[in-house]
């Protein structure tokens, strides 16, 4: 595969026109760069959702703060919500498996490379369109500006006599939109793995990523499309006077509750499944052993998906669903425990006996398997329908969720930037910078989280702006906010890496980590035509194959 | 193709489940059962509009390009008739019922669940109607 490289005419690589560039990056339908624009925009939207997060913690760092009004405390906290996870973690996700799926499946792009630059833009937008909202969002009523009726606007909230104005126009449409670019994502990168393997990569072949991918994948079009669908209905419901959620005229309130969980809890599986995919890609790696347990990580990974269509409703136990159900919700949560015990073992059992490296990804990954164990613990602990009564709505469920999007998702993307960023700018992080960034990130991350669920404990319920003195809360939260901002200087290192690294970091090469996946076969950053020759694979760590072939993995298989 | 059609069952889902869940539910009239008709006819036309467009697609690959066209607009035909059909049984609703999606759970469920699958026959009609002018120009072929 060394001779991998196709000689560019030296015309080609003048210095073209910014102009030019932009065009390049706006116009373009190569995977490679629309994972980059994907992740690229992920990462403002991360700041700006980062900085309402701040502003939320500046608020209730002691009680009767006057730092910002209730209705911007309520718009902080839904416009956080809603940027993290639909135009934070999903992009970003979304971002890394069209950059690397064709590149480790040997192929030369998505199989529907305009659909993929249209579901991007598509979700562009309804970013734009939900931050549009703090302008137009009065509109001719002049209340409120951007949504503040929470992350899942709930009915009746969310109708038109209680949310008036367009603000929550704005969320709906933001949400519908950037579905449907899901959407269009999820078939463009299932058509990939089905159809466009290279040679000789059987589907028990495929590395791991790809697997979790497809997975993945398949969930977002049974997940996400209740959720578009529901916000057509709540548009319904706004705009023609229909009575869906409106129960006055018999409609349902609890309904709305069970479409938006029947997306939302399997959408924390479409989050977290790609991250488990960094895990089994990057952890192997730095073990310097193959992953252990292939075919059980993924019969593993299937039977999450398939288990965690059936637990939405162990969002709602407090609303006072029969006893049946709530046995039901209860049982099948706390099923999801044991797939995703069967990956952490595994993921253990690469580690074990391995020469372990601890590099900053290999850090983030040890992070990640530390703080998903104890934010899937504490999942089971909620998982109990009885206990989860006592607790529902407090600050503990908050400690537990931001443990498993910031510990689990965060890291592991952490994880994946200091890994694939070398085959993405051709250059490295830098360690030591990377080292300080996991290091301030990991103190603040449990200073915040760690403390946040004793005042759940203690009664402290969510989405309040302020609190009584004299209840035992003010320290807790001061070390809370404290923590939130050694993470926000963390990221800022972080920040600072991804520039300085992209013009004075090392020089990369074309596999500096001594991996086995094919895109670390060819030049970093890849060439846009991907493989000159078609790589033709016999097993599922083809560069290892290479590297001896003496001992090749395809005589074990 | 699987997965787009997987997505919009998963939508659809939803919305049956909707007029499903309300059923029974109606504080005030029209019910189901008072102003609703089996509409026998239109549905014999939608569902024969796949046979049709399934033997269409068969003389196309045998690249019988006339039987092609005939069965193809006959496909838009019965596409077109059963459009017709939902607008005129939602005329008599509206007319003779005074029923609107703004007058009960079930004028709200079934416009919306009826207006997305009418939605669904429009814009598949818009892309057979496409196909059917390339088919006019003769521009289709085995291909």
């Amino acid at each position: 595969m060394s001779s991998n490289v196709i000689t560019v005419s030296v015309g080609q690589t003048d210095a073209k026109p910014w102009v030019d560039e932009l065009h390049h990056w706006l116009a373009t339908v190569d995977h490679k760069r629309l994972g980059i624009l994907y992740i690229v925009s992920a990462l403002m939207f991360l700041l700006i959702g980062g900085i309402e997060a701040l502003i939320i913690r500046i608020q209730l760092m002691h009680s009767h703060n006057n730092f910002v009004s209730p209705e911007v405390f309520n718009r902080m906290f839904t416009m956080h919500g809603t940027t993290m996870i639909f135009f934070v973690a999903m992009p970003i996700l979304f971002g890394f498996a069209n950059y690397l799926v064709p590149l480790m499946i040997g192929a030369r792009d998505m199989a529907f490379p305009r659909l993929n630059a249209f579901s991007f833009w598509l979700s562009f937008l309804g970013g734009l369109l939900l931050y549009f909202s703090f302008l137009g969002g009065s509109g001719l009523y002049g209340a409120g500006s951007a949504p503040d009726v929470g992350w899942w606007s709930y009915a009746p909230l969310g109708a038109r006599a209680f949310s008036p104005g367009h603000s929550s126009d704005y969320w709906t449409l933001a949400l519908l939109v950037s579905g449907f670019g899901s959407i269009g994502t999820a078939i463009n990168i299932i058509a990939t793995i089905l159809c466009l393997r290279c040679p000789g990569m059987k589907i028990n072949r495929m590395p791991l990523l790809v697997w979790m991918n497809l997975v993945m994948a398949g969930m977002v079009l049974i997940a996400i499309t209740p959720l578009s669908a529901a916000q057509i209905i709540l548009l319904i419901d706004r705009y023609f006077g229909g009575h869906f959620f409106d129960t006055q005229a018999g409609g349902s309130a609890v309904l709305w509750m069970h479409f938006f969980w029947i997306f939302g809890h399997p959408e924390v599986y479409v989050l977290i499944i790609p991250c488990f995919a960094f895990m089994s890609e990057i952890i192997p790696v730095f073990s310097r052993k193959p992953i252990f347990g292939y075919p059980v990580m993924v019969a593993a990974t299937v039977c999450i998906a398939f288990v965690s269509m059936s637990v939405w409703a162990h969002h709602m136990f407090t609303i006072g669903m029969n006893s049946y159900a709530n046995s039901f919700f209860t049982l099948t949560t706390m099923a999801v425990g044991i797939p995703t015990g069967i990956k952490i073992f595994n993921w253990i059992g690469t580690m074990w006996g391995g020469r372990i490296q601890f590099k900053t990804p290999m850090l983030f990954s040890i992070g990640f398997l530390f703080q998903f164990l104890i934010a899937g613990l504490t999942g089971i602990m909620m998982a109990a329908s009885p206990f989860d009564w006592q607790l529902s709505l407090s600050y503990f469920v908050v400690a537990h969720f931001h443990y498993v999007i910031v510990g689990g998702i965060l890291f592991a993307l952490f994880a994946a930037f200091y890994y694939w960023y070398p085959k993405m700018t051709g250059r490295m992080l830098s360690e030591r910078l990377g080292k300080w960034h996991f290091w301030l990130f990991l103190i603040g991350f449990h200073l915040t989280f760690d403390v946040m669920h004793i005042p759940g404990l203690l009664g402290m319920p969510r989405r309040i702006y302020t609190y009584e003195p004299g209840r035992g809360w003010d320290t807790l939260n001061f070390i809370i906010s404290i923590g939130a901002f050694i993470q926000a200087l963390a990221i800022l290192v972080f920040v600072a890496n991804l520039i300085f690294s992209y013009f004075k970091g090392v020089r990369a090469g074309n596999d500096p980590w001594d991996a086995w996946t094919l895109e670390w076969s060819i030049s970093s950053p890849p060439p846009a035509y991907n493989f000159a020759t078609v790589p033709v694979v016999a097993s599922r760590r083809p560069l290892w194959d290479l590297k001896h072939p003496e001992n090749p993995d395809s005589r074990y298989e | 193709m699987a997965g787009l059609i997987l997505a919009e069952s998963a939508i659809f889902t939803i919305f049956v489940v909707a007029y499903l869940f309300y059923l029974g539910k109606n504080i005030t009239g029209p019910t189901p059962r008072e102003v609703l008709e089996t509409p026998i006819f239109y549905t014999i036309c939608l569902l024969s509009s796949s046979l049709t467009i399934h033997l269409a697609a068969r003389f196309l690959a045998r690249g019988i390009g006339f039987a092609f066209l005939g069965l193809w607009l006959l496909t838009i035909a019965l596409g077109g008739l059963f459009l017709y059909g939902t607008a005129e049984e939602w005329h008599r609703l509206i007319y003779e019922h005074g029923l609107t999606i703004s007058t009960n759970l079930f004028g709200t469920t079934y416009y919306s669940l009826v207006g997305l699958h009418a939605f669904h026959v429009t814009a598949g009609l818009i892309m057979l109607a496409i196909v059917a002018v390339f088919g006019l120009a003769g521009r289709v072929g085995v291909k």
